[in-house]
């Protein structure tokens, strides 16, 4: 490719009408886009909003339902990830990917290693190659033979982006997708990052930028799009538009639907059913600790970016992982919970985010789903009551309204709105005091989410105490009494339902990730 | 069939076809084999059939059977257990050695030997399964050293010489019958009733199921994920300890260097069987089922006139023919499933 400025401006890669359909969703709803050549283009929108589904349909991961794209002219509809990388469309994702085994020339080459006319690996080649691409972003004092399991999550960050560059599997680099590539670095490191970038750009590549970290975009962008549900909102210069703008965009100023809550009658002379006081997560030591209290009878949202902290902060109550700084209190009493069993000899119940991987047994029947977590209330000595299980089962069932073949059945073959319907009748089953739930409607259709919203409002109205974790803000605006908001592990704010404002509670999750902290001295 | 490919295809029908078929290979597949090769070896030897035979097969299978019962609690809960074989050994010079305690009573000797032996083996289990639940080590490696542990101690025990010249009552249950049938094999069918009780009925046995299919979910369900795996070691060692008594009353004597490949066997009955190698899925019953076909494969094709040799390699193939058929059956499920 030339190196040439001056040349009018070309498009580097042009989407008509992408669309994509999920059952139920539709992830990316004819989206258009255009990409200039050497320009660094933010791609924002909220959690959800479809930036995902589009990275991976750019690079062959997954393919539009409809919709075209132009690559410099060409059609381009690459059928695997191997195809975008050979056509210079490269990501560098959010997880790392690195052989930790293995050294930084290793990884850097290891799509293709150089090799001697003897088909042994070419040392001398490896090395000066690696060190060509680690010079690149600014790693030159790096060894190409340390061993990568020795790096920092920040260099090996790094390292992901200096073999997005290589000239692996044919071109070179002509489109460069970062996915929150900043999320691991610290002030410094994101600044090089930020100059690599420059740098590219005035190579005449052009750059997806995607950060949760507003500032970073206006610092180094030249244009934004932002997504919505699915939708093209906006492309605009970045210099024109303001923090306040970009939000708003990325919010929408349509109005939400409010459904009549009538707010519940908190006794305040009960003691709070759950106090978290000084509570510090083992990867946040820089974070301020987090404080907040949950009465009975109240529905209390957590709101914040997904990473912001919220599932770590219901973990860590429910004592589903260690090392956790802070205390518990139930009823205003110091509580010790170490693990998941001590919670629930507690009263408290934890519905995880992801119900296949944590919150169900997919290859047993329905009702010994329901069962597991209170396996003594349908036993008598260590010995399983099949009347007691099916009663109890058929109860959970009928009250959840799971709709099911037989309680028999594998909950496998239900629905995912069903899975988290039992998922919910196992706790239900315990008559938990304080219901903490992460994400409990996602990839639930939406009559079951409705049903899930009303079962929680019937719960709260007995008395339970409810946190709540979403990333759908409306839900939680729809659901809630009450509203915690984090932002980048620390605690920003709270609401009552009367100041429920999409805008101001966005603009609170994305407040830590404004400013740019200093680096520690 | 090619009519029939033609007519049937992506229609509800076949479908539900495929269902029942996923179905009866999944519930009836392994006794279905069995008496396959039951017939057939009636077909070809007159011998196989009789009484006598029959009987013959019972005790050849019964240590088998004791161990895989264990075992099948070990595989349930993800894990495998190497040592089973050096262990066995293990428990029989030490019950042997009780049994020629000076003094006892032979009754007394008996009982005092078979507790030993079982706490032997149970302790041995305690180790592999607390090794491997406490750091997270694959018990793969960790039986893997207790199989050299355990077979290096019976030698040392014994200084590699076998023990023998038990009491009467003691060599004799080996070959003693009850209306025909084999003592041991009677002891081999306890065991085979009290595992299915256990996995069946009580809440011990549904978490092994429930631990094998999703650990986390059971963790965070509050359960002591640890506690069951470690049980379920100690239950695969004091299956081992009955089984090293057994098999002791069959030999008459207590060797140290007895037992050897025997886990192997135990893990191909479990396989064939249809419990799964990654946990969660499989059954006692099925277990029974599998080393009664190893068992009547190895006794029918002595009664053809097989060699040693060619016995050993269709073994192995039913071994691996009895995992692909259970793959198959697995895609036969998903796709009737859709």
């Amino acid at each position: 490719m030339d190196h040439d400025n001056n040349t009018p401006a070309t498009v580097a890669l042009e989407l008509q009408g992408l669309t994509r359909r999920h059952p139920g969703v539709t992830a990316l709803d004819s989206v258009d886009l255009t990409l200039m050549r050497g320009e660094v283009h933010a791609l924002a929108g909220e959690n959800g909003a479809g930036k995902s589904s589009l990275i991976k349909i750019l690079c062959g991961a997954d393919r539009p339902d409809a919709g075209r794209m132009r690559l410099f002219g060409e059609a381009y509809a690459p059928q695997t990830p191997l195809a975008a990388m050979r056509a210079g469309i490269r990501v560098v994702h959010q997880e790392l990917h690195m052989l930790g085994e293995l050294s930084v020339a290793e990884n850097l080459l290891f799509e293709r290693l150089p090799r001697t006319r003897l088909g042994l690996l070419d040392r001398a080649a490896m090395d000066r190659r690696a060190r060509e691409l680690l010079a690149l972003v600014g790693l030159d004092e790096l060894s190409p033979a340390t061993r990568v399991g020795t790096l920092g999550m920040a260099q090996q960050q790094l390292l992901e982006i200096a073999k997005a560059l290589s000239n692996q599997r044919g071109g070179a680099a002509r489109i460069v997708i970062m996915d929150e590539p900043t999320a691991t670095l610290t002030p410094r490191e994101t600044d090089r990052l930020l100059a690599i970038i420059r740098k590219l750009r005035d190579d005449g590549v052009t750059v997806v930028f995607v950060s949760h970290h507003l500032q970073e975009l206006f610092e180094v962008c030249d244009r934004v799009t932002v997504l919505r549900n699915g939708r093209h909102v906006a492309t605009q210069p970045m210099a024109g538009t303001s923090t306040g703008e970009l939000v708003r965009l990325m919010v929408g100023r349509e109005l939400v639907e409010r459904p009549a809550r009538v707010a519940p009658a908190l006794d305040a002379a009960r003691p709070a059913a759950l106090r978290v006081e000084g509570l510090r997560h083992a990867g946040r030591r820089e974070a301020p600790p987090i404080d907040f209290s949950l009465r009975y009878g109240e529905i209390v949202g957590l709101a914040g970016l997904v990473g912001s902290g919220r599932t770590e902060t219901l973990r860590a109550i429910f004592g589903a992982d260690r090392a956790a700084a802070g205390r518990i209190l139930r009823d205003e009493q110091p509580v010790r919970i170490a693990s998941p069993r001590d919670a629930l000899a507690h009263g408290i119940c934890l519905v995880t985010e992801n119900r296949k991987e944590e919150g169900l047994v997919l290859d047993m029947p329905i009702r010994a789903n329901l069962s597991l977590a209170r396996l003594g209330a349908v036993s008598r000595g260590g010995l399983l009551s099949a009347e007691a299980e099916n009663a109890a089962a058929r109860r959970m069932a009928g009250e959840l309204q799971i709709r099911l073949a037989s309680i028999a059945q594998p909950v496998r073959q239900l629905s995912g709105g069903n899975q988290q319907k039992v998922v919910l009748g196992k706790w239900l089953l315990r008559d938990p005091k304080v219901l903490l739930l992460d994400e409990p409607t996602r990839g639930v259709d939406v009559g079951a989410k409705a049903e899930i919203h009303a079962l929680l409002e019937r719960m709260a109205a007995q008395g339970m105490a409810v946190l709540v974790v979403s990333s759908d803000l409306r839900e939680l605006i729809g659901l809630c009494d009450r509203m915690l908001v984090m932002s980048r592990g620390v605690l920003v704010g709270e609401l009552p339902r009367a100041q429920f404002d999409e805008e101001a509670i966005l603009a609170m999750a994305y407040r830590e990730y404004l400013v740019r902290p200093q680096e520690a001295a | 069939m090619q009519a029939m490919n033609l007519t049937s295809s992506s229609t509800p029908a076949a479908a539900s076809m495929g269902d029942r078929a996923a179905l009866v290979l999944r519930e009836a597949g392994i006794g279905l084999a069995l008496l396959v090769l039951l017939g057939v070896f009636a077909l070809l030897s007159p011998i196989f059939l009789t009484a006598g035979n029959i009987t013959n097969i019972f005790t050849q299978i019964s240590i088998n059977v004791i161990l895989a019962v264990g075992m099948t609690f070990v595989i349930l809960i993800g894990g495998i257990d190497l040592s089973v074989g050096s262990v066995m050994a293990f428990c029989a010079v030490v019950a042997g050695t009780v049994l020629k305690l000076d003094g006892l009573d032979p009754a007394l000797a008996i009982a005092l030997a078979l507790a030993a032996s079982i706490a032997v083996g149970a302790v041995c289990g305690l180790v592999n399964g607390a090794v491997s639940a406490w750091w997270s080590i694959p018990s793969f490696i960790v039986t893997l050293g207790m199989l050299n542990i355990a077979r290096g101690a019976a030698l040392q025990w014994t200084q590699a010489r076998s023990i023998y010249e038990f009491p009467d009552a003691f060599n004799n249950f080996g070959s003693a019958t009850l209306l025909g049938v084999p003592a041991i094999f009677l002891v081999a069918l306890a065991l085979v009733l009290a595992g299915w009780f256990v996995l069946n009925r009580t809440v011990f046995g549904r978490l092994v199921y429930a631990i094998g299919n999703n650990e986390e979910a059971v963790r965070l369900a509050g359960h002591s994920v640890r506690f069951y795996k470690i049980a379920a070691f100690v239950i695969c060692g004091a299956a081992v300890g009955v089984g090293a008594v057994i098999y002791m009353t069959r030999l008459t004597i207590a060797s140290p260097i007895s037992g050897i490949g025997f886990e192997l066997n135990a893990i191909a009955a479990v396989i064939i069987g249809g419990t799964s190698l990654s946990g969660g899925r499989g059954s006692i019953i099925g277990t029974l089922l599998g080393a009664c076909i190893i068992g009547v494969l190895a006794n029918g094709l002595i009664l053809i006139g097989m060699s040693d040799f060619l016995r050993q390699m269709v073994t192995g193939f039913v071994i691996i023919l009895a995992v692909v058929l259970d793959v198959l059956r697995a895609r036969l499920a998903q796709r009737a499933a859709r």
